[in-house]
């Protein structure tokens, strides 16, 4: 295995060398491109006047913020319609309906609506967000064995009691696997809410770089957001082995 | 569909509809101000206005236009060097970690760097959406070609075929469900960017129509647009599936 990865860093690092010296050897002057060495010191000083910091806290913060309130209502919604299947059945056109809408289309509304800033921002995260975890949840909620419904019948669990502890343990492992889909979907929609429009957070700052004629800051920022949507998928499918192990594995495929 | 799935459609239907009234209901209250939320009746004026009056076609024409344009592009792109990926055991191991590394990046954060390099044009627009698009198709195509039964490879090798011949009469067959759900997943993907890309370079398509009916608070146009956009992201995942079906019944009835 170690074989295998080392052999893996070899293509990565022979471009960035083979960039390295093509820039150097050209004296490369562009509006679209810097040799590696300059990203690296460009991203040094923006963590050095926290700029970079100061926007990925603001990108993180609206991409959470819209991610717990998506997955809220996603889950409320999925566990009822998972649960009461004349609801679903009701429900199927409406859902059918609103969710094929790209979530960057409500940007406009919730622009006229809400004006630049975090609400705008957390509110379309919110709605990209509902729809994975909703469809999925459903999906886990249905195929919880059938004898754990009955054992809740046969014990006279209340509705809620019924809810807690019996459906949520039991889909679990594949609302984490939703959850997961839906924070990558969370930052890949702040990100590009920021490029589009909003004035805040990483999307913003790498726009200001372009239009500042600095390839070093905007090549940094990114790598920097491509480093921040590895690390938090990274930090998901940890946390879902260690959470959950080979369970969460049968909510994957589907 | 038997007559109780047909009554339960029906019911839902009219669930819809019981929500598109009360939204209707809501707008004539002027609980939510109107240049926010117009109510269904204007926003159903103003298609029609559009579409009568030519403009909305046009509109439309152009975000299909960018969006069929950049997905070919990435479809193309994406199984040709997914095949050549996959269909080596060096490249597998050389390559495609790298590839699965830059999975998780936020597409669209390429938009800045394609406007540095070509400018607000239609060449950006096409460039970052064939861009975002090719990474589901190109990975789907290499772990399809992964997949492929040993034993076929074996046939294969025992039939002293060539490497094209094997890639197309027996790699490319049995990865096409892969490639396939790959081509779905980017049909949404290229939709997005290409209203991203209309809103930020001003291109003509309903992203920009969108975009300049709320700057100028023309909330039916606006609500319109987004009605219209809904029902591309629906038809053409609609005709998606259906291609998949038809494309794959073989594979249906052989098992």
């Amino acid at each position: 295995m170690t074989g295998n990865s080392a052999k893996s860093l070899i293509l990565p690092f022979a471009v960035l060398a083979a960039f390295e010296v093509w820039a150097r050897a050209t004296h490369l002057q562009s509006d679209s491109l810097a040799p590696p060495s300059e990203i690296v010191m460009a991203l040094f000083g923006a963590f050095a006047d926290l700029s970079i910091l100061a926007a990925t806290r603001d990108t993180l913060f609206s991409a959470f913020a819209g991610l717990a309130i998506g997955t809220i209502i996603g889950l409320a919604l999925g566990i009822a319609f998972g649960i009461f299947d004349t609801l679903n059945r009701l429900m199927e056109v409406t859902v059918e309906a609103i969710r094929p809408i790209p979530s960057i289309a409500l940007l406009p509304i919730a622009l006229i609506a809400l004006g630049f800033g975090y609400r705008m921002e957390i509110v379309i995260v919110a709605f990209a967000c509902v729809w994975p975890i909703l469809i999925l949840s459903r999906a886990a909620v249905r195929s919880i064995e059938p004898r754990l419904m009955e054992v809740a019948r046969a014990l006279r669990l209340p509705p809620a009691q019924r809810v807690w502890k019996i459906i949520i343990p039991a889909a679990l492992p594949r609302i984490f696997v939703a959850f997961r889909l839906s924070a990558g979907i969370a930052l890949i929609v702040a990100v590009t809410v920021e490029i589009a429009i909003n004035p805040l957070g990483l999307g913003a700052g790498i726009m200001l770089a372009q239009q500042a004629l600095r390839p070093d800051l905007m090549l940094a920022y990114l790598v920097w957001i491509g480093a921040i949507g590895y690390a938090l998928n990274v930090l998901l499918v940890v946390a879902q082995n260690r959470l959950f192990g080979r369970a969460a594995l049968s909510g994957d495929g589907a | 569909m038997n007559r109780a799935a047909l009554l339960w459609r029906v019911a839902s239907f009219a669930v819809a509809a019981g929500f598109i009234a009360l939204w209707q209901l809501i707008a004539n209250l002027k609980l939510v101000s109107p240049v926010f939320l117009p109510g269904p009746d204007r926003a159903w004026a103003s298609l029609v206005r559009g579409f009568s009056s030519g403009d909305l076609w046009s509109k439309l024409a152009g975000t299909l236009e960018h969006m069929a344009y950049g997905w070919l592009a990435a479809s193309i792109a994406g199984i040709a060097i997914g095949a050549i990926i996959g269909s080596s055991r060096t490249m597998r191991t050389y390559v495609a970690p790298s590839l699965e590394f830059l999975r998780p990046l936020p597409v669209s954060a390429i938009i800045p760097v394609a406007i540095a390099m070509l400018g607000l044009t239609q060449a950006m627009a096409l460039f970052v959406i064939s861009f975002g698009a090719i990474w589901p198709i190109m990975l789907a195509t290499i772990h399809g070609f992964g997949a492929v039964e040993p034993r076929l490879y074996e046939v294969a090798r025992s039939l002293q075929m060539s490497r094209l011949a094997v890639i197309f009469k027996i790699a490319l067959p049995s990865a096409s469900p892969d490639i396939l759900a790959g081509m779905r997943l980017s049909l949404t993907v290229a939709l997005i960017l290409s209203v991203v890309c209309e809103i930020l370079a001003g291109l003509d398509g309903l992203g920009h129509w969108v975009l300049l009916s709320a700057r100028a608070f023309r909330s039916a146009d606006l609500f319109a647009g987004v009605i219209l956009l809904g029902i591309t992201g629906y038809v053409t995942s609609v005709a998606m599936s259906l291609a998949e079906h038809r494309l794959l019944a073989w594979q249906a009835a052989q098992r």
